[in-house]
């Protein structure tokens, strides 16, 4: 949960700034005006300075704004508080009615519909940031690899629930059964075209909640996505039918408008893709401004937008493709902080904007002036709207199976077309009808309120059940695994192949032609240098996995009272480990530790005799072993102390910056002292054991050597765990350079895991069966062994894991190094610990 | 339709071959004379050579054990019928086929999918993925991007994942559970062009 708001603060405001309730400023405005007479501004002849000045006025448009968001963001809170009322109807029914009763209550206020959703609000602000969360979230390998299905759908179908819809109640009307309504054959076709879009507002509320199959989820959210933008096009067709009149349209009008809408189209989706060029590029450069890199995000994808409206293309299509298209470049060229601030603000203003339109929608129709009755128009457009949505899925589902490698059954038919949700597109195109030109508009707008009522709440609610009857495949949320990663990969490579020998150039074939030419030309444009490298997926499954065990690992070594294990393994205590194997009876008495419960901050300070052989030999790098004794030692003296000590806590407190989110060095360093508290203690403890006796004092006099400036050493000190990316490149890097020396990446990825203290079945009664100096001693650390034994414990695997899995082959001095100090690091349960913060 | 009815009839035992694979006539045909494009000289058989022209499998990572898989043991050729049954492996599920209970197992169907992509990585016939086969296998799709340590530890890693006895090998059985959420039936099936 990093930032989820501090970059993308801009939009935001932007979004709200823009966020005209229109109509309400308007109407409002002589109610605060009479207030505003009433109030300060009416008194001109100020006799003295008012201390404070009531400024309603002022305010008041922004403020209903915030207002508005809060309280529909309070709905949500309201009943997500009760699971089963989620589990049974969708949130977007529950949004609705809550616009309802607010509805209700601002009609029985104000005795008029003051705030309704303006198309303007809708379609500039709100509708954007959903579709791009759409765009930018999408599973790119299914979206593409259904591409022919979808565009099918949203194309096909689009214009064939369209017309059909237009036609069919021209043709009642034709009939009579209707009454006396004054509409033409065009703006039939127009209401056919703006209650043609199934909505991806609607649909993803609904589908998210259900989990069907990944394909059928991808068909039903991909069609509703790219339709959403046809439906568009083809309602300003109709529009611009509408408005030239019926008798100046000819043949070659229709084919403008054909050749219209495919320009609109691919127009607006090569918009999208112009602009998530720019993006990738963009972000290939924004490296030294960290905190502002997630913004651009969302004000290139806006400005892809608002583009494709001034072009007179499609918008919708236009910031999907941006998002669906700059996905994979950006994430990869960004900071892992920045892709994480990127898709929490990201869910962050879409799931915002979703809940406003909806209880918008419910709002609206608490309006009397907007609603016109006419039975047989409303019911039978219901009607029509169910089953041509049904008829047109069989036909072009039919078509399309004929070239489905999977063909999609009939299960999965019946929920396509039961998913044809209408949402608040429908609604604001009808909202935006012009009066003047279509003399029903508030039929067509009661009606299609109503057919977004029926479909959202009615079908919202039965979706689940329908799903759950016919047994339709479910998704299962699995975890990811290795295995699985790889076995893809290699199901890819094979059924390449068998295209190959097989002769024939299929979907597959194509894939590979495109990766391959995606890897040749456009990544080197694209993607920086240094993302390239670390693009293989299996690789990074592999390192999220690994992320995740440590991070399990840290949880459950967390509640278990202690943090010792996460930084025991440093340098010093290594080296010490080293010299313990050769000479044990010289160093141990020097391990000074305070064994008594102290708190974090009264620092143990380990010290070093100074006549002893030096205690701690830092030999962080091997020439240092050259040096004379006494230079080592006072490296290490300095050393030691640099890690120990810190500076008073208040110093690192307060930093501000907006520049950069620092991490709280603060509690790092009090993690620190707290966890060399521990390890001392452990230390004094393993002593103990070994049956050695301490003689430890603490030196005031060192105290001199304190360093004044920052704590830092060039050593993991820095490092903080919390820290995704130190992490993270700790452990590729410790994984890398396995082979080599104890350098101290791969000291801490592999040794700190290896901690038999937290896995269960090891036997604790006798710690020191094998003394560490009597394994083979050899500095080649097979990252291969540590792999094997460091998967943490964790309730899930911790039968897997428990035979402490250190085959004969290892060779890794430092977990063997380990055991024993690990052992004995096991902090008996009755001492109280205190968890550093 | 003269000209489809004289290829076919070149082949032996079509109907068996039908029966066995599920591939209609047209499918043979189109298969056939593939076979025969492949085959260089006319022998009546392919040998590895024969599929090594298809250049684009030479930049397959694991082209090679595919190809692998449509020889036998030992031997060196591979006639057509056994070429259509490798590839029979990869033709969709059909739903509609009634499966009479007596039928064996269908060439295409799951476990002999399953079997076909485990074959490619235990390449000494053994039963089990070995820690060794495994790391072949990932040096060969993951190339040059990872480096050697770390191949082992993501085979190290991949093994424990799916080995359930714990003997350091992925048995076939291990394999399919491990696989037991993917689907399969899509993923290892192409579309074969009529």
């Amino acid at each position: 949960m990093k930032l989820p708001w501090g970059a993308a603060t801009p939009l935001l405001l932007a979004a709200l700034a823009g966020t005209t309730w229109a109509s309400s400023a308007h109407n409002t405005d002589p109610q605060s005006n009479t207030n505003a007479t009433n109030g300060t501004e009416g008194n001109s002849g100020l006799t003295s300075l008012p201390i404070v000045t009531w400024k309603w006025h002022h305010v008041e448009q922004p403020y209903l704004m915030a207002l508005w968001v809060l309280v529909c963001w309070l709905c949500k809170l309201v009943f997500e508080l009760n699971h089963k009322l989620t589990a049974t109807i969708p949130e977007s029914a529950l949004l609705i009615f809550i616009g309802f009763v607010l509805g209700g209550m601002i009609w029985g206020a104000d005795k008029a519909q003051t705030f309704t959703l303006t198309p303007v609000t809708f379609f500039y602000y709100l509708l954007p940031q959903i579709i791009l969360d759409a765009g930018y979230f999408m599973p790119n390998k299914l979206f593409f690899g259904n591409m022919g299905a979808i565009l099918t759908y949203a194309i096909l179908g689009t214009v064939w629930n369209a017309v059909t819809v237009g036609l069919s109640l021209w043709g009642v009307y034709l009939g009579g059964i209707m009454g006396d309504l004054k509409i033409n054959l065009l703006e039939f076709m127009l209401f056919g075209s703006l209650l043609s879009a199934v909505d991806p507002v609607a649909v993803l509320a609904v589908f998210e909640e259900v989990h069907v199959n990944e394909v059928l989820f991808i068909l039903v959210f991909g069609e509703s996505l790219l339709n959403d933008g046809v439906t568009v096009v083809l309602y300003n067709v109709c529009d611009a039918f509408v408005t030239l009149g019926a008798d100046r349209i000819n043949a070659v009008e229709i084919i403008k408008g054909i050749v219209s809408f495919l320009v609109v189209a691919f127009g607006g989706a090569l918009v999208g893709v112009v602009f998530a060029v720019l993006l990738s590029l963009l972000t290939r450069c924004t490296k030294n401004i960290q905190i502002i890199e997630p913004g651009f995000i969302f004000v290139v994808s806006y400005l892809s937008y608002l583009t494709a409206e001034m072009l007179s293309l499609s918008s919708i299509l236009a910031i999907t493709f941006c998002g669906v298209c700059c996905q994979k470049y950006v994430n990869a060229n960004m900071a892992e902080s920045s892709v994480t601030t990127v898709r929490y603000a990201m869910k962050v203003f879409a799931n915002g904007s979703e809940t406003i339109i909806f209880v918008f929608l419910g709002i609206s129709a608490i309006d009397p002036e907007i609603w016109v009755w006419n039975t047989a128009f409303i019911l039978l457009t219901l009607v029509f709207v169910l089953v041509y949505r049904i008829i047109g899925v069989f036909a072009l589902t039919w078509i399309l199976n004929r070239f489905r490698l999977i063909p999609l059954e009939i299960i999965d038919q019946v929920v396509l077309s039961y998913g044809g949700l209408r949402g608040a597109v429908a609604y604001a195109l009808a909202f935006m009808l012009d009066g003047n030109k279509v003399r029903e508009k508030n039929l067509m707008i009661s009606t299609t309120l109503i057919v977004v009522y029926f479909t959202v709440v009615l079908q919202g609610v039965t979706m689940k059940p329908l799903v759950n009857w016919l047994k339709v495949k479910r998704t299962s949320k699995t975890e990811v695994s290795l295995i699985e990663k790889l076995q893809n990969r290699a199901f890819d490579h094979i059924l390449i192949a068998i295209e190959d020998i097989s002769g024939q150039i299929g979907h597959n074939y194509m894939r590979e032609k495109w990766n391959k030419f995606e890897e040749k030309w456009l990544r080197p444009i694209l993607m920086k240098s240094s993302a390239r490298k670390k693009q293989d997926q299996l690789f990074n499954v592999f390192h999220q996995l690994n992320l995740k065990d440590a991070m399990s690992y840290v949880t459950e070594g967390e509640r278990c009272g202690s943090l010792a294990f996460v930084r025991s393994e440093n340098n010093v205590n290594l080296d010490f480990k080293k010299k313990l194997a050769s000479d044990i009876s010289d160093i141990m008495p020097d391990i000074n530790s305070d064994s008594s419960d102290t708190g974090p901050y009264t620092i143990p300070m380990t010290c070093i005799m100074q006549d002893n052989v030096p205690t701690v030999c830092l030999d962080v790098e091997e020439d240092m072993r050259g040096k004379s004794m006494r230079d080592t030692e006072n490296i290490n003296t300095h050393h030691v102390l640099q890690m120990h000590l810190y500076k008073a806590r208040k110093q690192h407190r307060h930093r501000y910056s907006r520049k950069e989110m620092g991490l709280n060095k603060d509690e790092n360093e009090v993690q620190e002292i707290f966890q060399r508290t521990m390890r001392n203690r452990l230390e004094s403890f393993k002593s103990t054991k070994m049956g050695v006796t301490q003689s430890k004092k603490i030196k005031p006099a060192k105290k001199d050597q304190i360093p004044n400036g920052k704590h830092k050493t060039h050593s993991f000190e820095d490092a903080d765990f919390s820290d995704d990316n130190v992490f993270s490149s700790d452990f590729a890097g410790g994984v890398a350079s396995g082979g080599g020396g104890p350098t101290r990446l791969s000291i801490r990825s592999g040794g700190g895991i290896e901690n038999p203290a937290f896995m269960p079945d090891v036997d604790h009664a006798s710690p020191l069966h094998t003394p560490p100096w009597s394994a083979v001693v050899d500095d080649g650390v097979a990252p291969s062994q540590r792999a094997q034994v460091q998967l943490p414990w964790s309730p899930s695997n911790a039968s897997r894991l428990t035979p402490l899995r250190i085959s004969t082959r290892s060779n890794d001095s430092f977990i063997l190094a380990d055991r024993p100090t690990a052992q004995g690091e096991q902090p008996p349960p009755s001492q109280p610990k205190s968890t550093p913060k | 339709m003269g000209s489809s009815n004289s290829t076919l009839s070149k082949i032996p035992n079509l109907g068996r071959l039908i029966e066995e694979t599920g591939f209609t006539p047209a499918h043979i045909k189109r298969l056939y004379k593939r076979f025969q494009a492949l085959d260089k000289g006319n022998k009546g058989y392919l040998s590895p050579q024969d599929f090594g022209s298809v250049k684009e499998l030479a930049t397959n990572p694991i082209g090679d054990r595919i190809i692998g898989a449509f020889f036998s043991q030992g031997q060196e050729t591979v006639d057509f019928h056994s070429f259509v049954r490798i590839l029979a492996h990869f033709r969709p599920l059909d739903k509609n086929r009634a499966k009479r209970p007596d039928s064996p197992e269908p060439i295409n169907s799951r476990i002999s999918k399953l079997r076909f992509a485990f074959q490619l990585y235990d390449q000494d016939n053994d039963g089990k993925i070995s820690r060794d086969e495994l790391l072949q296998v990932l040096r060969t799709m993951l190339e040059m991007q990872v480096t050697e340590e770390q191949l082992e530890s993501i085979a190290d890693r991949t093994i424990q994942e799916a080995d359930l006895d714990g003997d350091n090998a992925i048995s076939f059985d291990e394999f399919r559970k491990s696989l037991e959420k993917v689907n399969i039936e899509h993923k290892m099936s192409s579309r074969f062009l009529h």
